[in-house]
């Protein structure tokens, strides 16, 4: 039975659809990353879980019981909220015991349920703290551990990490992820950073202005983005506006602006069909010398050079003034190629994805958010 | 095109010191960027040199002009911060033309540079919209249009992107970068966010608890960098702890954990004989091979794999207990380790980072605070 099911959730604010039809299901102990940019229904969308609004259609099931309608308070779900919202005159363990105090009378079971909680996300030791004392990421625990002294199953987190410093984010991560599968939840996680869902997440579920673009494993989505969106909004992508000139069992050829040709293995959409070629900035090599063997082989300036630490980033001005750009890794890169040069662009056929041209046109599509 | 120069700044808040003695000079037409963990004095610094705050001691020099008692608007700079600061009830044409109203250019005369502006940061369609109706993304450009119009050379930008969304904020970085080389102005940029940091800047500064950590251009602080800090700051990197061995002749030799280690000849300084020293490699040049390399690689296990898009972090641990984190660049979706695969670390030898063990230890060196 799954954890959580949403079917055709839509909620409405005046014209506005914050939540667009939404059906999907999470597994029992599945740890759900929700990424979207600012405004896209994250928000909604966990609040609507949690019971804190009520979705205009449609119904939510928890444990296989509907629960539309039901108020908060009594649904096996908790809401952790962006800003950590801890009572500024209690200690950490007060603040803890806030929960299991409002449901359990006896003051030592709830004392108890809060050290337990405490010692999960190690700050049993700063239990008489008050909040002010404690750092970002201290609090961040504490918001957490109040949660979980809830005692629910479900736990709704509304950008966690987002006020973190980002040192501190990158080894919270880890540790969220580890504390909800050692405690046995199952998470919905709401995150605008990719990243961060991708190392988090079972799956991610991607959402745009209210509407569930594509749902799967972090590898499914990163190397088979359904939409121009998903392949914009996860990873660094090129986009190249073509028009495919022929098509056989083995791939399409591509014709580019001013005559340039390249091969995919994508053979789906029909001659003269214009369409939107993608590829992945790391699937992309550049050298100085043109090698000869490699396919797909489109020659350019090198326009800009950026050192971005473990990669390089390289943007390239072809002959039909298109940009692509290639992102090496450091250990592969050639030192040779500096800002200004003519340099030759390179990438597999089976590395493409090809999308139907957007009715918003390539910009319009990617800005579109 | 201006100089600044500031040499022996202090700032206490209470008991913090917020900036413990800071000299820097920022030279003309340059891109600097300064980053740090929370409370390193960052802000406090670039507040300082805008004219915001009011140092203890110290002084700073624009242009060779000392401005230390002078307020913000005497001092000829252009001020963004993290928290758009539009005026709500003006749009777009008339917040950027703001900073020469108030100077008393005459209408007809400061249509002319807010309209190349506009023009330059891409505003024209948005003109007559006001800041609620504007993306995050153009209600920045907009504050920053408005600083730069008012024909301040010195653009002090302090987390000009951190409200912003990732995806637009990367693509704005670029930008910046480009209008502040266009333009020839100097700017100092203020960031979290160290790719941000290192893609855009010529030199970047490392603060620490007040004080300048290190100061280099992104490939030297991230390739060599000579403090342990700025190793465990910038990017990721693991750290190890290895007796030195016959170090009077050839290159030295490390023991690390009972596994020896070759340092090469890149080595920065020659450790004594039995000496305790701290050896760093960033995650991403350790090699993973299913077959031993010739020099310093370790036979290990996988611990653990996670897929970040265009990399695998995996972390592994040797036969002899060292943990290690390691990032393999992948294009393409290619196969990779499992949890509990064997395989060969290789860390080459001309990417060791070789440090002394810092006399405050090193879980004390590494600390942020």
């Amino acid at each position: 039975m799954p954890a959580l099911r949403l079917l055709n959730v839509t909620k409405r604010f005046g014209v506005l659809k914050a939540i667009d039809d939404v059906t999907f299901e999470v597994k029992d102990r599945e740890y759900l990353c929700v990424l979207g940019s600012t405004g896209s229904g994250k928000t909604t969308l966990l609040r609507s879980i949690a019971g804190i609004i009520h979705p205009d259609d449609g119904d939510i099931y928890l444990d296989g019981e509907r629960v539309t309608g039901v108020p908060a308070e009594e649904r096996n779900a908790v809401y952790v909220p962006q800003t950590y919202a801890l009572f500024p005159h209690m200690t950490v363990l007060e603040n803890v015991m806030f929960g299991p105090l409002a449901k359990e009378t006896n003051k030592n079971i709830a004392e108890e349920t809060a050290i337990k909680v405490l010692r999960l996300v190690r700050l049993n030791n700063r239990a008489d703290a008050y909040p002010n004392e404690l750092s970002g990421g201290m609090q961040q625990r504490v918001a957490l551990a109040r949660g979980l002294s809830s005692g629910a199953k479900l736990l709704l987190l509304d950008e966690p990490l987002g006020a973190l410093d980002v040192r501190l984010r990158l080894e919270l991560r880890t540790e969220l992820r580890k504390l909800a599968k050692e405690s046995g939840l199952t998470v919905i996680h709401v995150t605008h950073d990719q990243e961060e869902a991708m190392t988090i997440g079972d799956r991610i579920l991607v959402l745009r202005k209210g509407k569930l673009q594509q749902l799967g494993t972090p590898y499914h989505v990163y190397n088979r983005p359904e939409q121009i969106f998903v392949a914009n909004f996860v990873g660094n992508t090129n986009f190249l506006e073509a028009i495919v000139q022929s098509r056989s069992k083995e791939g399409s050829t591509l014709r580019l602006r001013e005559g340039l040709t390249v091969r995919v293995s994508d053979y789906s959409f029909e001659n003269d069909e214009a369409v939107i070629l993608s590829i992945r900035e790391e699937n992309t090599s550049i050298t100085s010398e043109p090698r000869g063997d490699e396919s797909n082989r489109l020659s350019g300036e090198a326009t800009a050079v950026y050192f971005l630490g473990s990669f390089i980033r390289y943007v390239v001005k072809l002959t039909n003034g298109d940009e692509i750009a290639a992102r090496v890794p450091i250990k592969e890169v050639d030192a040779e190629i500096k800002q200004g040069d003519w340099v030759s662009i390179s990438f597999d056929p089976a590395n493409t994805h090809v999308y139907e041209y957007p009715t918003l046109g390539l910009q319009g599509e990617l800005e579109a958010s | 095109m201006p100089e600044v120069r500031v040499g022996g700044l202090r700032k206490e808040y209470g008991k913090v010191l917020a900036l413990n003695g800071v000299n820097l000079t920022v030279n003309d037409g340059e891109y600097l960027s300064i980053v740090g963990p929370s409370g390193c004095g960052k802000t406090t610094l670039i507040k300082s040199i805008a004219g915001v705050v009011k140092p203890d001691a110290g002084d700073i020099l624009i242009d060779g002009n000392r401005v230390t008692p002078l307020p913000i608007e005497e001092r000829g700079v252009g001020y963004v911060f993290q928290e758009i600061a539009l005026f709500p009830h003006m749009n777009v044409y008339d917040n950027v033309s703001y900073g020469l109203m108030v100077r008393g250019v005459p209408q007809t005369d400061r249509r002319g540079p807010v309209e190349e502006m506009l023009h330059m940061m891409v505003l024209e369609d948005y003109v007559s919209l006001y800041p609620k109706e504007l993306s995050g993304g153009a209600r920045q450009k907009t504050a920053i249009s408005r600083a730069l119009t008012s024909g301040s050379t010195l653009l002090l930008l302090d987390e000009p992107l951190g409200a912003l969304d990732l995806k637009v904020r990367t693509v704005l970085r670029y930008e910046l970068r480009k209008l502040v080389k266009d333009l020839g102005l100097t700017a100092i940029h203020v960031t979290h966010d160290q790719e941000e940091a290192l893609s855009i800047s010529d030199r970047v500064v490392v603060m620490k608890a007040g004080r300048i950590v290190e100061v280099g251009s992104p490939m030297q602080l991230y390739l060599r960098p000579k403090e342990i800090f700025t190793a465990k700051f910038l990017g990721e990197a693991n750290f190890m702890i290895g007796e030195a061995s016959n170090a009077n002749g050839g290159s030295p030799l490390f023991y690390v954990s009972g596994s020896s280690l070759s340092a090469g000849i890149n080595c920065e300084f020659s450790p004594n004989n039995g000496e305790t020293c701290v050896i760093a490699i960033r995650p991403e040049f350790i090699d993973l091979t299913s077959k031993a390399g010739n020099v310093n690689s370790w036979a290990c296990e996988i611990v653990s794999a996670s897929f970040v898009g265009d990399s695998i972090r995996y972390e592994v641990r040797t036969e002899n207990g060292v943990l290690l984190l390691v990032k393999t660049p992948i294009a393409g979706g290619e196969s990779s380790l499992v949890i509990g695969d064997k395989a060969y670390a290789t860390l080459p030898e001309g990417n060791l980072l070789l440090y002394r063990l810092p006399e405050e230890g090193l879980e004390k060196a590494l600390s942020l605070e």
